[in-house]
């Protein structure tokens, strides 16, 4: 069952790259990027689960929280030029 | 009781898989920017919804349900600002959206 | 006052996180609970905005209806992009609550919902891009509008 789960997961990456390689325009890319990133947090808790080692689902939420940071920082810096403030 | 809980698990997982290959081949399809964060959004909320549901049937209550929850609720909070980010973004770069406009636009 | 409800939060995600609950830990997690704080107090991040509780009380029964709602969109917007009959329209609505929070709110909402995005706030309106005409009447309906407005509970 969890094995199942993380084919998906595989399969939805696979095609997440695609687009990662065809997209047009930046924002694609960070988007596409983005969701690669929510898969492979749903992928670290399965590959927890189905090893039976749930203490992966830390790791999980750090992934989260570093890929939201990191689309915002790639945003920034691609809209301003720098990620400092004003000066 | 636990043949109960593994039914309920594989129905949740069979959806959820189903949500997120729907959604990555609506990343490749649909025609332009604005129309693909859709997708990306159908991936964050149907997918992660009911893979976590489904791993919360499996652990019962202990502290591993709660850090499940807690992966929920950061997804739920920052997945919205992400796709809004990035829709701002392209509008500001002059990228304008395919199809029809009613009213008047910002 | 608000400091402290911030504190007992994140002490309590503590004790959630960690699992172990020997003196130790416990200490060093309330000397680290109380410098987030100290800090939180300096940068004035406390304030209606940084921790809204006047949501609390109507929250539950205003998530629950979210997320019939996501579920409904979720499965229009696996239909669309199944059957490929995209007819993405942009326009805009006017939002009627009166803090920023509220706004914000709403604007997520409309953004957590698979098939709507807003892409522009100016002030209190929003431009919003819709995947097909289904969508943009669901938002144009104001439902969503009247439910974030009663949840601020301004009115």
């Amino acid at each position: 069952m969890f094995l199942a789960g993380l084919i998906a997961c595989a399969i939805t990456g696979i095609l997440i790259l695609i687009r990662i390689i065809l997209g047009k325009t930046t924002f694609d890319r960070v988007l596409a990027v983005n969701s690669l990133g929510t898969v492979i947090v749903i992928g670290i808790s399965l590959h927890g689960f189905y090893s039976n080692r749930p203490e992966f689902l830390d790791i999980a939420i750090v992934y989260a929280l570093i890929n939201f940071i990191g689309t915002v920082a790639v945003l920034k810096i691609f809209s301003t030029g720098s990620l400092g403030g004003d000066n | 009781m636990v043949l109960i809980f593994d039914i309920f698990t594989g129905i949740c997982f069979f959806i959820g898989s189903l949500s997120i290959i729907i959604g990555a081949c609506g990343l490749i399809k649909l025609p332009d920017v604005f129309s693909r964060i859709h997708a990306a959004g159908m991936i964050d909320t149907g997918g992660t919804a009911f893979f976590i549901l489904g791993m919360v049937f499996q652990t019962g209550w202990s502290l591993v349900t709660v850090k499940l929850i807690l992966i929920g609720v950061f997804i739920f909070f920052t997945s919205p600002v992400t796709s809004h980010v990035t829709a701002n973004l392209a509008r500001q770069k002059d990228i304008v959206p395919v199809g029809k406009k009613i009213g008047k636009i910002l | 006052m608000k400091s402290l409800i911030l504190f007992f939060i994140l002490l309590c995600l503590w004790l959630l996180m960690s699992g172990y609950y020997s003196i130790l830990l416990i200490s060093l997690g309330i000397i680290s609970c109380a410098f987030c704080v100290l800090v939180a107090n300096r940068g004035k991040l406390i304030d209606d905005e940084g921790l809204p509780i006047f949501f609390i009380p109507r929250l539950l029964n205003y998530l629950i209806w979210l997320f019939k709602e996501i579920l409904k969109s979720n499965l229009s917007t696996a239909k669309v992009i199944i059957n490929g009959k995209v007819e993405p329209e942009t326009f805009t609505v006017k939002a009627s609550q009166v803090t920023e929070v509220a706004k914000v709110t709403y604007a997520n909402s409309i953004t957590l919902t698979p098939g709507t995005v807003t892409t522009k706030m100016h002030k209190d309106v929003f431009e919003v891009h819709a995947l097909n005409a289904d969508f943009g009447n669901d938002i144009r309906t104001n439902e969503m509008d009247r439910k974030v407005t009663w949840l601020e509970g301004k009115k």
